[in-house]
């Protein structure tokens, strides 16, 4: 096992190395912010100025590597425009981000999971259909539109939860209570009705194995069946979704952070971008990146926990 | 297995929602913003902190915050002293001696000086268009003692003090020396930010691009007059002031609804009804002189560097459409037919009837005068700024009419301000013309208006040259009576009309929406002195 993750944790440098060039690159491609950082009223010899002040005058290869040579260091660089650095940015942003991620995976595991064993448990009753309908609409309908579905029920006529904000649960528990429910609710329907037709359809298989027939021939009752023979054994697609709707959400968050105005990193990221902030936008996809590579070792790693048989 | 929905059921679920407002951490109601503090949805992200070498507006309005003037325009544009006690101005209009009123302290406590002052208007001086003009007639800027600016000048030069009071960007605010001293294409931080306004930048709560907070500065002396626009007394009520940046304007109109903020600083022309119908909020105006769009033509290459083609163009534009389309709402915009804002000074109807009169056959007939050959026109067409876009459907629709082959290039506003800045040939990745607005502030006189600086290499993108302007500018700068300053105004705009560098757009409003409990709203920029919050 420390071999396997040893391993693995190596084999993470060269994919970090390759989303590093293309994103270098694809952002080199498409100019330089030189002019927006100048300014509107600037001259041309201002905007040269800027551009030499910022080293965009280099050759690319030089930036490059000037660049990776910081990465390396564990410095990924400064904003051009506030000059904070982005280690800082990504920790200031990180907190919102990490607790709705947080929120709605329980919250999605905690109802789909159920939700769909029960749909398997029942299949082609009406709790079937009417789970697997809820689970079509939660693909269908998409965030922005729950959101502001939500937001016009429980805060403009209701008046029971706040329309937007934050609020660091190590602040004031209450308030982040009261701001994360909305955006959970919103986020989760989509990943609810992933889990949930993920998890119906992986018991379901299960469900016709002859393991499950001599468990309810030695006279199981349907709960032990259900959860620690059914569901223990259909468990490794269930957890290799949730593991990839873990890391999705971290970097999928734009729309629900947006629509509920939570300073988190999918804003950052979007706000650098339209302001063409390099650093901050490379520092985070390889971030993004990281962590999307650690959670995929994570999900191997459950995997034999989960099921004996698997061995790497 | 059976599931059934009793009426037991149904009303435990009714008491668990009303249950939601008992819950111990105070679930049950939205977050109304504080007393005291007055939370404000500003019109953009602040993230350069440093109005003298950047021209964004929210910069400008950071800078309003925790920064003082020496001298500042009130609600009729006359210049007031604001940092300055007075000035002496000697006979020959040479020496200018700004002496500094008691009391000025910066942020830490220590002493504003003349030093500090003189050291922050040469920094002004290199970027600003009007600074630059201004120091163009200097001989030197010094200070004479720790209280007293000394300005001498080569020439007599009539705008001095309306330069160094000048009310939009770049603004030049006193700083103190160290921050003065550091050249403008270095930055300044968040630690950095100190002044001597009525408000303290609080560094450890910035989040750039989510939330900025001030503090009332308690030692700020203000003056004795009554606020009037950027003059007279900076008497702060509130406790503070908190931008919350929103990226979404739905969340904008529900939060200013609940009353999680307090004031909206530009609300969308097409919200502003709903805004005007909800209980408990204002909607006004407090920005007069408002935004005038703009069609900015690149004179240096391709079809646009032909005045016969940018002439054509601007005859046959049609303010109405236009502001129709941009705007919407005949409430929150205004044709005007002059260079400069409607209703000021300058504002003026030489020549006015070639826009107002807009005549698409003429248009065509100039075209094929000005030896138009079909080439590509490149308009580079915002796609995230919903007036610019507006505007531009409108225009290239005009434009296609006319028989011009358009290539109008959809991309966001930042790839705009980054395809700008280039001189290249079109088929190298040049561009004809963008749409853009001024405020109204920006434009009042043909010095401040950086947009009608014909010099070349160092006027405004678009490189506009004609030394008939240019020369007609000095003329006005160095003219001896408001009536001589109004007669070159018009011959100004009188030429402008031959060479069309821009199109003039029209003139539009964003309204402010702010609670009923927010009173003593000045005229714009945004100023959050004199506001009371109950």
């Amino acid at each position: 096992m420390p071999l396997l993750v040893l391993q693995r944790l190596v084999s993470t440098i060269p994919v970090l190395l390759v989303v590093a060039v293309v994103v270098f690159l694809m952002l080199r491609v498409s100019g330089d912010p030189a002019a927006i950082i100048a300014g509107d009223t600037a001259t041309s010899a201002q905007i040269e100025a800027v551009r030499q002040a910022f080293g965009f005058d280099r050759p690319i290869w030089e930036q490059f590597l000037a660049w990776i040579g910081q990465v390396l260091q564990g410095d990924l660089g400064e904003s051009l425009f506030t000059g904070l650095p982005v280690t800082t940015l990504i920790a200031q942003r990180i907190e919102p981000t990490l607790m709705l991620a947080l929120t709605t995976i329980v919250f999605s595991v905690l109802v789909a999971v159920p939700l769909g064993v029960l749909a398997a448990w029942r299949s082609g009753t009406w709790i079937d259909r009417a789970v697997m309908v809820f689970a079509v609409l939660g693909f269908s309908v998409p965030v922005f539109v729950l959101g502001y579905g939500f937001m016009y029920v429980f805060s403009i006529e209701l008046r029971l939860l706040p329309v937007q904000g934050y609020t660091s649960p190590f602040e004031d528990f209450g308030a982040f209570a009261q701001g994360i429910i909305l955006p959970t609710l919103t986020l989760s329907c989509i990943y609810v009705a992933l889990i949930a037709r993920i998890t119906r359809a992986s018991v379901l298989e299960t469900l016709n194995e002859d393991y499950i027939r001599t468990a309810r021939a030695k006279g199981q009752v349907e709960r032990t069946v259900l959860f620690r023979h059914a569901l223990r054994n259909a468990a490794v697609p269930i957890v290799t979704v949730i593991g990839l709707g873990v890391a999705l959400l971290i970097g999928g968050v734009v729309v629900t952070e947006s629509v509920f105005n939570i300073p988190g990193l999918g804003r950052l990221v979007v706000d650098a971008i339209t302001r063409r902030d390099y650093p901050i936008i490379q520092g985070l996809i390889l971030f993004f990146a990281l962590i999307y590579v650690v959670l995929n070792l994570m999900i191997d790693l459950a995997y034999t926990m989960l099921d004996p048989r698997i061995r790497y | 297995m059976t599931f059934k929905l009793t009426r037991r059921d149904l009303l435990a679920g009714a008491a668990a929602t009303a249950g939601m407002s008992a819950l111990p951490f105070g679930m049950g109601r939205a977050r109304a913003a504080p007393s005291g503090i007055l939370r404000v949805i500003p019109h953009a992200s602040l993230t350069i902190l440093d109005p003298v070498a950047t021209t964004g507006y929210i910069v400008r309005n950071h800078g309003y915050l925790i920064y003082d003037t020496l001298f500042a325009q009130d609600a009729n544009l006359e210049v007031k002293p604001q940092m300055a006690s007075g000035v002496e101005i000697s006979d020959d209009n040479l020496t200018y001696r700004i002496s500094l009123r008691d009391g000025l302290a910066w942020h830490d406590g220590s002493p504003v000086t003349a030093e500090d002052c003189a050291l922050s208007l040469i920094r002004w001086g290199q970027v600003d268009g009007m600074g630059r003009r201004l120091f163009s007639y200097m001989e030197s800027c010094t200070h004479d003692g720790t209280d007293t600016i000394v300005l001498k000048l080569k020439n007599p030069y009539g705008l001095v003090l309306q330069s160094i009071g000048k009310l939009s960007t770049n603004v030049p605010f006193m700083m103190p020396k160290r921050m003065a001293e550091k050249p403008t294409s270095e930055r300044l931080t968040a630690e950095e930010q100190m002044g001597s306004g009525p408000f303290r930048f609080v560094a450890s709560e910035f989040r750039p691009g989510a939330r900025v907070v001030y503090e009332r500065n308690p030692d700020y002396v203000p003056r004795d007059e009554p606020a009037s626009n950027a003059a007279g007394g900076k008497v702060v009520h509130l406790e503070g002031v908190e931008w919350i940046n929103f990226p979404d304007p739905n969340t904008q109109l529900n939060a200013l609804m609940t009353g999680e903020v307090d004031y909206w600083e530009q609300v969308p022309a097409d919200l502003a009804p709903i805004v005007a119908g909800m209980p408990g909020v204002q909607i006004a105006n407090f920005n007069p002189l408002g935004n005038m769009g703009m069609a900015r033509f690149n004179s240096l290459v391709g079809a646009s560097a032909n005045p016969g083609v940018r002439k054509a163009i601007v005859r046959a534009l049609d303010q109405t459409a236009l502001l129709q389309a941009a705007v919407g709402s005949p409430d929150y915009y205004k044709e005007c037919y002059s260079v400069f804002p409607c209703d000021t000074t300058f504002a003026n109807d030489a020549d006015a009837s070639f826009i107002q009169e807009p005549d698409l056959e003429e248009a065509k007939r100039l075209l094929a005068e000005s030896g138009y050959d079909g080439e590509p026109f490149v308009v580079l067409a915002t796609t995230d700024i919903p007036v610019q876009t507006n505007y531009i459907q409108v225009i290239v629709d005009t434009m296609r009419r006319m028989g011009i082959n358009v290539d109008a290039q959809a991309m966001d506003w930042a790839t705009v301000l980054q395809r700008r800045a280039s001189k290249n040939p079109i088929e190298d990745g040049g561009w004809n013309m963008f749409v853009t607005w001024w405020e109204g502030a920006d434009l009042l006189d043909p010095v401040v208006q950086f947009a009608m600086s014909a010099a070349g290499e160092t006027a405004w993108v678009g490189w506009a040259e004609d030394q008939v302007i240019e020369g007609l500018r000095t003329e006005f700068a160095e003219a001896g009576s408001l009536d001589d300053q109004k007669e070159i105004a018009r011959q100004i705009q009188s030429r402008f009309f031959e060479q069309n560098f821009h199109a003039v757009l029209g003139q539009f409003f964003t309204p402010t929406g702010y609670r009923d409990n927010v009173s003593g709203i000045l005229e714009a920029p945004p100023f959050f002195w004199n506001i009371q919050k109950s």
